[in-house]
């Protein structure tokens, strides 16, 4: 059961990641990584991470992407055509970079397997009264760093979009 | 049998959702013809029986049935299609992570009278109604339709700025009961402050409740809120809907309203809480008691939490009859510059409140 | 129980498919997007880990990206918004000139 979920989810955005990048039109480009997002969000559940799930899909698929519609409908960007012969370009060095990663992954693969842990803990580490804990005692600074970091950003944000004429 | 227990459970949760939300058509129609001194709603009639219009709800749904199914033509047929749907599953799935009651040990069996009992429920429900939003916006992109276009935008942008206000208002909430889980919330609201105030929200955060009850007002997107629609103005998002297809944005609109109350009445008002009202029966805080089957406290507590629902619908459909409709640039100020430094305020005084009490 | 491993790999094949759209979109908006799908793959990875370590410092960094995700988006989005108005398309390679 979990394997059929686990698979069924995995190529929902394997497939929903491809037309992303294949897609021609933004709009469309944009609807498939709310799918995307949204299965992803599943995968972080079976991961044990409930908290991170629904931040995912409140952040993610719900902010973040809808400020990706909103600019793709205000400025509504032609289809692109566009071919692969970038690739080309920059497979002399992403080919070597590829198959080293490729290496450290099966090299890992053997490892990983050797010490599948079990998961008994699973329904308190995800809990967000450890994540709280975790964050607010050895996390902190980092906290407060990405406070700052948001508030930055959203002064900047206002910056760019006010009109300077 | 266990089995079963869910299937009902899903079964007549569903079912109120959507019987209270096709009477709060007949009601909007009906109260507001009260509020301005007019009959309203009464031709509808079977056999001559008209029962105050409500017949009206069965009239309307087989007009929207029957009517022509309209796709512009410059638009973009499956978005079109689907957008009311998204909009509309969204609406109830929030539905499912909210208790509409205990849990009751019934014959041997143990039953809890909530769909998904998530420990991040209330984060569920939130999330569930940030993606409700892509139902609006695809809906006035798909149309092909510079004003139902406006409507979309309006639509996201007013709904995630008052989902922000939201968020930071139901941290106060959180703290006070120190949990995501909307079911243990409601146990918590079943204690007593002081040993005889019951321990509702609308006690322990009146400012919260204040600010939350505005912003589910807010994402629910009707008068005075209702810029993304704006029927003098634009129209709106669903501009270019017809038949079923629009009354599926028409009956989420209803349903929102009804998340608002059903989320309000879970978060401040008590949930299925009734004072004094424990598994044994009530007791009463003065002394005396008075016995009660488990059965008959069930009924009692569901009951509870529907009466409180329909009370809050009706305050709701008052407030959209009362308000006239704000300005775009009124309804950002009010939720950018008022509504969000209060909330941060509410979780400050909240914390050190309870900094103080804890220790 | 699903494995670490099937993770990891689903990991590695968003990342890669992420990878892909950066390299050969040229529409600055849908390279945005290959971006955060990238920052989901290694998000999944870091959850991965967290589970199979059996401890929360994975998901605290998850926690981390999607803020600075968000904050990225903020500025990127207001960002791709006003070099659509100056140059009228959202192609990156038409970006090429830093003032005039």
């Amino acid at each position: 059961m979990e394997q059929l979920v686990f698979y069924l989810f995995a190529t929902i955005a394997v497939v929903a990641g491809l037309v992303v990048v294949l897609q021609r039109k933004a709009i469309y480009s944009a609807l498939a990584l709310i799918v995307c997002f949204g299965s992803i969000a599943v995968l972080f559940y079976q991961l044990g991470a409930f908290f991170i799930a629904a931040i995912q899909v409140i952040v993610y698929a719900g902010a973040i992407m809808v400020m990706f519609l909103f600019v793709v409908m205000l400025i509504d960007p032609e289809s692109e055509f566009f071919s692969f012969n970038r690739i080309r370009r920059v497979s002399v060095l992403a080919l070597p970079m590829s198959a080293v990663l490729a290496l450290i992954l099966l090299w890992a693969m053997p490892v990983l397997r050797e010490s599948d842990t079990n998961s008994q803990s699973l329904a308190q580490k995800g809990s967000i009264e450890v994540i709280a804990r975790s964050l607010f005692s050895d996390y902190l600074l980092p906290f407060e760093v990405t406070s700052i970091l948001i508030l930055v950003a959203v002064l900047g944000a206002m910056v760019l979009a006010k009109k300077v004429d | 049998m266990e089995y079963a227990i869910d299937v009902g459970k899903v079964l007549f949760w569903f079912s109120s959702i959507m019987g209270l939300a096709s009477i709060l058509t007949w009601m909007e129609r009906k109260q507001s013809a009260v509020m301005q001194d007019r009959i309203g709603a009464n031709r509808a009639d079977i056999f001559g029986f008209r029962i105050l219009g409500l017949f009206h709800i069965i009239a309307d749904s087989i007009k929207m049935f029957t009517k022509q199914d309209f796709v512009p033509a410059q638009g973009n047929r499956i978005l079109h299609t689907v957008a009311p749907m998204i909009a509309l599953f969204f609406a109830l799935v929030g539905f499912a992570a909210v208790p509409f009651g205990g849990t009751y040990e019934i014959a041997g069996y143990t039953v809890s009278l909530q769909v998904l009992d998530l420990n991040v429920g209330l984060l569920f429900v939130f999330a569930m109604m940030s993606m409700g939003i892509y139902g609006f916006v695809l809906g006035g992109w798909a149309s092909a339709n510079n004003y139902a276009l406006l409507g979309g935008l309006r639509a996201s942008g007013q709904m995630i700025s008052y989902e922000i206000t939201m968020g930071a208002t139901v941290i106060g909430t959180i703290m006070v009961y120190g949990t995501l889980s909307l079911q243990q919330m409601n146990i918590a609201q079943g204690e007593l402050l002081f040993g005889w105030i019951p321990a509702w929200g609308i006690l322990l955060q009146p400012l919260g409740c204040i600010l939350f009850v505005t912003a589910a007002l807010a994402e629910t997107k009707r008068v005075p809120f209702d810029v993304p629609e704006g029927e003098s103005e634009i129209i709106g998002y669903f501009v270019e809907y017809s038949g079923m297809r629009f009354g599926m944005f028409f009956l989420t609109d209803f349903i929102e309203t009804v998340l608002a109350a059903v989320l309000t009445t879970t978060l401040f008002f008590g949930g299925w809480q009734v004072p004094y009202l424990y598994a044994g029966g009530f007791e009463f805080p003065w002394g005396g008691s008075f016995e009660l089957p488990v059965v008959a406290v069930m009924l009692l507590q569901v009951g509870a939490f529907m009466a409180k629902v329909f009370t809050l619908c009706f305050i709701f459909l008052l407030i959209r009859w009362t308000l006239p409709r704000f300005r775009w640039d009124q309804l950002m100020r009010l939720g950018w510059t008022i509504m969000l430094p209060l909330s941060i305020l509410n979780i400050v005084v909240t914390g050190v409140v309870l900094l103080i009490v804890g220790n | 129980m699903v494995s670490t491993t099937q993770f990891l790999v689903l990991g590695a094949i968003l990342f890669s498919i992420g990878t892909l759209g950066v390299i050969v979109r040229r529409n600055t908006i849908t390279m945005f997007m290959s971006i955060e799908l990238m920052l989901n793959a290694v998000n999944l990875t870091f959850l991965a880990f967290a589970r199979h370590f059996d401890q929360v410092d994975g998901q605290i960094f998850v926690f981390f990206v999607m803020t600075v995700a968000a904050a990225e988006a903020a500025v990127g989005l207001a960002l791709i918004v006003l070099l659509s108005k100056r140059n009228d398309s959202v192609d990156i390679d038409q970006a090429n000139t830093m003032k005039w």
